[in-house]
């Protein structure tokens, strides 16, 4: 009777936590924008009314966009350049077999598990102590790409890893060179995977805040801005209204790029465990 | 391996000539492996290692009003020990992230567990659905936690609201609970892919011989599925342990003067205190006493796990 396999049979209770684990994982997230439309500056129930007031609050102040543009301008830069480095590095892990891969894989993996207020200061140190440099856009570009270079590359091995290397070889046989071979063959095969990692890493960068609240200059990144208005509870409307765009902005950005490169099974790659 | 690296160097910037270095390079996979990897990790090594050289040399300095004395001292760390703040806010950070931590893996858990053995079409969706917040911004989702639990906060205004309570709760923001369960909030995702992960590569066979063999489901969970997703546990704990020890945001919007931590002092000696030696010594500490706990807890779940199978 109970041969059927046990698996396949249903688990109420467990269905019952699926869903209230999800509700709880988005609700909190789900009252920005709720009360970013209510017409108090108070966030508090009963709410008093719908208003997009403190929409075109934001959208009147020049800081806003300023800090728009700023980290637009970061998120692109670090984006373009953590994909290129993560290309050679997925690469590199996935196809060779070589000495010293799983510290090396661990250490290029660290930068997600160490408390980034670490690197945050330490990159201070180094910018301030060191090099002298004064810290601007270029230094928050650089602490992001810490963070972004081991995205870019866990997103893209997967897609080296999905695809037959015999075919890299054969167009080294049929006469390509290794750029041509790049570009014609490699390229276009991991393609969806440059996408995401594009998308993932601007995200990232954009969404960025302890590094940026350590090598800011007098130019605020979008979350320095929010930082700072957070002081001011009679900001807290439009820093609601803010808040919701940049939270439905990322979704959107995050979800297209794992659309994007839905075929790539990012849970079955698990970094050093192939060596 | 650094020996390597270095050799490997400038092979990348050579065109392929008939030389010595690049037949070489053609015939050693580890040769090719390094050139082509050499990019991003000349990048991070310069980006991690030097600072963090500097980090070290910098904690043994002491601060002399906007320079420092570049004697070699052991002042800073000698008051890291003496002076109870400093071991206050370790403790407290320590314990505030192993609460999260084992929070947030009872609970992903059974989530991880529902979408390895019982969802069967469509787990990309679930397994997106889950990791889709983690990607967004981190202080957005603790400034949404500061909302829900504020004085005058969704949980409070509702409760009033409806008329179950009088007086706002005044435990729930500026607590150690309010940190515990932001970061437990925050960090789900970290635990849940690698507890997926183990349990998706569990042989649903070795389920079936349990059953057959008499097992009911509460002695075959503990005896086969428990066991081997313990991998998953361990990642999953490290994972969310290492970075919420060191949480500057959290602590600074939710946590009020008792739920300060230990980012939060490092964050005040490189502001206004103005203590740049100090902060140095104490991410330090933090990081060496971060790394000792994971290494005591690997070796104590490792001969557990030697003992149970």
């Amino acid at each position: 009777m109970s041969t059927d396999s046990y698996i396949n049979r249903p688990n109420r209770p467990l269905q019952v936590y699926a869903l209230i684990f999800l509700i709880v994982l988005y609700l909190p997230i789900l009252f920005l924008p709720l009360f970013s439309f209510n017409d108090s500056i108070y966030v508090r129930f009963p709410m008093q009314g719908f208003t997009v007031q403190w929409y075109y609050d934001l959208m009147a102040r020049s800081a806003v966009w300023a800090a728009l543009m700023n980290s637009v301008k970061v998120g692109v830069a670090v984006s373009i350049v953590s994909t290129v480095l993560g290309i050679f590095a997925a690469k590199a892990i996935t196809r060779y077999r070589f000495f010293g891969k799983e510290p090396i894989v661990i250490f290029i993996m660290l930068p997600l598990v160490v408390p980034l207020i670490i690197f945050g200061v330490a990159l201070l140190v180094l910018f301030a102590q060191l090099l002298g440099v004064p810290l601007s856009l270029y230094t928050v570009a650089f602490g992001h790409l810490i963070l972004c270079i081991p995205f870019s590359t866990a997103v893209l091995m997967p897609r080296f890893e999905g695809f037959d290397p015999a075919i890299e070889e054969a167009s080294a046989d049929l006469g390509e060179n290794a750029w041509w071979t790049f570009w014609r063959v490699t390229f276009p095969m991991i393609l969806p995977g440059v996408v995401a990692s594009l998308l993932l890493c601007f995200t990232v960068s954009f969404d960025e805040f302890i590094m940026a609240f350590f090598l800011t200059g007098t130019d605020a990144t979008l979350p320095m801005y929010i930082w700072g208005q957070l002081r001011f509870p009679q900001q807290f409307p439009s820093v609601l209204a803010l808040s919701s765009l940049v939270i439905i902005g990322s979704f959107i950005i995050v979800l297209l790029g794992l659309w994007i490169n839905r075929d790539a099974d990012m849970t079955k790659t698990k970094a050093g465990t192939d060596a | 391996m650094t020996d390597q690296s270095a050799l490997a160097r400038p092979a990348a910037q050579t065109p392929p000539q008939v030389n010595w270095f690049s037949r070489k390079i053609h015939k050693s996979e580890t040769f090719r492996a390094y050139a082509v990897l050499s990019p991003a990790l000349l990048f991070l090594g310069f980006a991690i290692l030097i600072p963090f050289a500097i980090l070290v040399v910098l904690s043994f300095w002491t601060p002399v009003g906007f320079d420092f004395n570049r004697e070699f001292t052991l002042k800073n760390y000698r008051d890291i020990m003496e002076r109870p703040i400093y071991g206050t806010l370790l403790w407290r950070s320590l314990w505030i992230s192993t609460m999260a931590t084992v929070f947030t893996v009872l609970l992903c858990y059974p989530m991880a567990y529902y979408v390895a053995f019982h969802v069967h079409r469509n787990k990309m969706v679930w397994i997106v659905l889950m990791t889709l917040p983690f990607w967004t911004s981190y202080l957005l989702r603790v400034f949404a936690w500061k909302v829900v639990l504020g004085y005058e906060g969704v949980i409070n205004s509702g409760l009033i609201w409806v008329g179950w309570i009088e007086e706002p709760l005044k435990f729930l923001l500026y607590s150690p609970s309010a940190v515990i369960i932001t970061l437990a909030h925050a960090w789900a995702a970290f635990a849940i892919l690698p507890l997926y992960v183990s349990l998706e590569k569990i042989d649903k066979s070795l389920l079936e011989a349990a059953t057959d063999l008499g097992d009911g489901p509460m002695r075959r969970f503990f005896r086969i599925t428990l066991p081997l997703s313990l991998p998953g546990v361990i990642s999953a704990s490290i994972l969310i342990f290492i970075p919420t020890t060191g949480d500057y945001i959290t602590p600074a919007l939710l946590g009020g003067p008792n739920g300060m931590m230990i980012g939060n002092l490092i964050q005040m000696q490189f502001g206004p205190t103005n203590n740049w030696p100090m902060g140095a010594a104490l991410a330090i500490v933090l990081m060496l006493t971060i790394a000792a706990i994971c290494a005591a807890f690997i070796l104590i779940t490792f001969f557990v796990r030697k003992r149970i199978t």
